[in-house]
């Protein structure tokens, strides 16, 4: 008969942080650190050491100084007496714009071309591969220049829409003019227009909020809320006597009516351009940069996002449209019901961060002159304070704060979205 | 008796189906006119097509060649033509191909350039069709990227060859030590052993060996790099930098020791997420800030290491993406085998984890490439700050369509081609399960 003996005490010894494997990953942790923090360490002091050298301690002082440079696309007030901080905080903005504009613009071109290159027309398909390959194998930055050169080489200058006899004129009804400056759109304008709240008083982020767009959004907002109290009430009713009540009318009456009453009280018109000397006023004038890096990005994006669609309406099995219609729904509702939801789940991650990219990319407005975050913060005003320290580092905290919260969203949704594995 | 054989007896031979259901006419019928609406989609897109190529091709055929100047082309075709809407002048093309090619890279040393390019091909055959090139190829794999930086800066042999040498001593480290002490002390000896040759022994053996044996080609300088040539350098490099690097990253960000895997996390959010732009800022005003005072090195080399840090974290995520994608029996299988992580992740985890990220690495590859693109916006000469310098001269003011659609279908062709080879690759490396 054996007895169980306590085993025996293992002593420490130095060898078993390497060799013992409960020991090793804190080991191989404490070394990984220490080797990070040598690193910075290393980093940081070369940096002030070279900065003391230069003469230029980092401090963000710069910031309130006078800018005395132009911007001349942008969204709110500015002029050249506004400070560093103002014209970075305008360049942020413009990169806000140009990235929703293109996004918008690439999902739209996007979805239709991923749709028609499965199209059962061969020739339609064929098309539609030809352009996202012809965008997808060249770079973007070329593309953008390319717009550029377009837009500024092959329209008409403004003095051509003089005169009697005009060269150029201008398109839909005389509403816009493109030129090689740019291209003059009708702007909106209230003549009984209810004002802007000002937030910020005075300092560098003020900012102008139109009362009139707030008033929109609302009435919008209440249209949407009613309209889908509505369809509730007709999905209610349907399930009870198995009659669907015709709402079509009523949906469009709620969408309009409000809001033509609300136009007509705050006096809505549109301003045209009009061409005054050698030049237009009046109307929106959208530059060249703006128009070839909105076309550029979004055209460049949308390939992508067709890749995508494509991939992700192939993702479905056959079987579920199969299934689908063994249960007697019809295509458009296999497609809304069935084939969507399920698509979604593979087509929105990536597109997401096609968004991302798109965001990303914008900041080559650089090589066209939009003056965007990266023209302002990382470029004039670098130049002229020669705070290349500062700046970049800034400008990439921007770009990072961007990009970390619409892959939080991301996240967000691929947890909601999730299957549920083993 | 009963004949009322009404029943058919004999089987009715096959008829053809109809004339309109095969052939030419058939496909026609079902691919172009299957319903009124796919008809109007045919007659648009006939339509587009048209309008399309009767604008391109005559600008394409009926063009330019040989001329000085923006004007001398017109001239040509007013004199030819009639008008000068609608003609291409490939003569800037004729002109300067060389130097959108090359950059400003001496014309008596084009041949380097070439066979750099040439080898790269030889030292990739035995990676990219392992199944037709014999695996000693590898070896000259391996001497080729010491033997590139020799033919395209030139200078001294001696210094390839001497950073190569750290390479050997730390195998030749390893190799006494593992056998010696342990594995892991091996690893360890073999990373100081080839540290203290390149920051120490490596320039006596340079400059002893050069004064001895000057053994070298004629030395070109970074700044005079330019061109596609430098776009494909850029890429080549970056790539083949960061896929080791980018392997090292996807491990570190799976694995369970917190703060290696925080770290890596860390590393790769940052560079995912701020635009490459800011890093080539970062490459070309700051990187000497971070480096001791000083330091100098060239621009092209700053620019390499930024652009490398940038793909490997592309490369890391896509090859988490392929570790992430084995089944779990796979880890558990190589557990249950008795395999050690590193056993595990050679011969079981990482082939196939590479396989699986194939696609994904050819278009970071197809990315990144496009990407180099870049540079021009600091400063380097690359085939669009090229076309920009070209754009400038007076000779060729105003011109565009020619030099973009030149440089376009360079990246077409590079580009277009290896999201081919991908294609290919992931067919054959199809094992019919996953």
């Amino acid at each position: 008969m054996t007895t169980l003996t306590d085993p025996p005490k293992e002593q420490f010894r130095l060898s078993m942080l390497l060799y013992d494997t409960r020991y090793r990953s804190a080991t191989i942790q404490v070394i990984a650190m220490i080797g990070f923090m040598l690193l910075a360490a290393w980093i940081i002091s070369n940096t002030i050491q070279n900065l003391e050298a230069l003469g230029k301690p980092v401090e963000f002082g710069f910031f309130a100084e006078p800018a005395s440079y132009d911007i001349n696309q942008r969204l709110l007030e500015y002029d050249s007496r506004d400070s560093h901080l103002r014209a970075a905080f305008i360049g942020l903005l413009n990169t806000l714009v140009v990235a929703v504009l293109g996004c918008i613009t690439a999902t739209i071109v996007g979805v239709l071309v991923g749709v028609l290159r499965l199209s059962n027309n061969w020739l339609v398909a064929r098309i539609m591969t030809v352009y996202v390959e012809m965008f997808r194998n060249v770079p973007v930055l070329l593309w953008i220049v390319l717009a550029m050169a377009i837009l500024i080489e092959s329209l008409p200058a403004p003095r051509a829409f003089r005169g009697e006899n005009p060269e150029a004129t201008m398109n839909l009804f005389d509403s816009v003019a493109v030129t090689n400056r740019g291209i003059y759109v009708p702007e909106f304008l209230f003549s009984r227009s209810l004002g802007d709240i000002h937030i910020f008083g005075t300092s560098s982020l003020r900012f102008d909020i139109s009362l009139d767009l707030i008033a929109i959004l609302i009435v919008l907002g209440g249209s949407i809320f009613a309209m889908r109290k509505v369809s509730a009430w007709a999905q209610a009713k349907q399930e009870a006597s198995g009659d669907r009540p015709t709402i079509w009318h009523i949906q469009l009456g709620i969408l309009f009516v409000p809001m033509i009453v609300l136009l007509t009280i705050l006096g809505f018109h549109l301003g045209f351009p009009e061409l005054k000397g050698f030049n237009f006023t009046g109307g929106t004038h959208l530059r060249n940069s703006l128009i070839a890096l909105w076309l550029a990005l979004s055209l460049y994006t949308a390939a992508f996002i067709a890749e995508i669609v494509r991939a992700g309406i192939l993702a479905i099995s056959k079987g579920q449209t199969e299934a689908a219609s063994a249960l007697g729904l019809r295509p458009g509702r296999t497609m809304r019901l069935v084939i969507l939801p399920q698509a979604l789940r593979v087509i929105i991650p990536p597109m997401i961060s096609n968004y991302l990219n798109l965001t990303k990319n914008s900041s080559l407005a650089i090589a066209v002159g939009y003056m965007d975050i990266t023209g302002t913060l990382g470029g004039i005003t670098m130049n002229q304070t020669g705070r290349e320290l500062e700046c970049v580092l800034l400008l990439m905290l921007v770009y990072l704060s961007i990009s970390l919260s619409i892959s939080a969203v991301m996240n967000w949704y691929n947890n909601r979205v999730k299957l549920v594995e083993r | 008796m009963s004949d009322v054989s009404f029943v058919r007896t004999e089987m009715l031979p096959e008829q053809a189906p109809p004339a309109s259901e095969v052939g030419a006419l058939g496909w026609v019928k079902h691919n172009l006119f299957s319903s009124w609406f796919n008809t109007i989609l045919t007659v648009v897109s006939l339509y587009a097509i048209y309008y399309v190529l009767s604008g391109v091709l005559p600008w394409i055929f009926q063009s330019v060649w040989n001329a000085d100047s923006l004007n001398e082309c017109r001239e040509i075709m007013m004199a030819t033509w009639g008008s000068t809407h609608g003609h291409a002048c490939w003569a800037v093309i004729n002109d300067r191909w060389l130097q959108l090619l090359f950059g400003f890279y001496p014309s008596h040393l084009y041949w380097r350039p070439i066979l750099a390019l040439v080898l790269l091909l030889v030292a990739l055959a035995p990676v990219l069709y392992s199944d037709r090139v014999p695996t000693k190829m590898l070896i000259f794999s391996a001497i080729y990227p010491f033997l590139m930086p020799f033919l395209m800066w030139g200078g001294t042999i001696w210094g390839p060859i001497s950073a190569a040498l750290g390479f050997v001593a730390g195998w030749f480290v390893y190799s006494v030590l593992s056998k010696q002490v342990s594995e892991l002390v091996g690893m360890i000896g073999a990373v100081v052993a080839a540290v203290i040759w390149w920051l120490v022994l490596s320039s006596y053996f340079t400059g002893a060996m050069s004064s001895v044996l000057p053994i070298g080609i004629e030395a070109v300088e970074s700044r005079q790099f330019g061109g596609f040539m430098l776009a494909i350098l850029l890429g080549v490099v970056a790539i083949g930098v960061s896929l080791p690097i980018g392997i090292v990253l996807a491990l570190g960000r799976q694995s369970d020791l917190l703060i290696v895997k925080y770290l890596c996390v860390g590393f790769i959010e940052f560079i995912r997420g701020v635009p490459l732009i800011t890093l080539l800022f970062v490459a070309s005003l700051l990187l000497n800030l971070f480096l001791p005072p000083g330091t100098n090195f060239d621009i092209i080399l700053r620019v390499m290491i930024m652009m490398t840090l940038f793909s490997a974290a592309y490369m890391a995520e896509v090859i988490r993406g392929g570790l992430a994608a084995l089944p779990r029996g796979q880890y558990e299988g190589a557990d249950s085998l008795g395999l050690n992580y590193w056993q595990a992740q050679r011969l079981i985890i990482m082939p196939q984890a590479l396989k699986i990220s194939i696609p994904g690495i050819v278009s970071t590859f197809i990315g990144i490439f496009k990407d180099t693109t870049l540079v021009s916006i600091i400063g380097l000469f690359d085939v669009i700050g090229l076309a920009s310098a070209i754009r400038a001269d007076t000779a060729w003011n105003g011109i565009y369509w020619e030099l973009f659609a030149f440089i376009a279908l360079l990246f077409f062709i590079v580009c277009f081609s290896m999201s081919r080879y991908s294609m290919y690759l992931e067919r054959k490396l199809q094992t019919g399960h996953r």
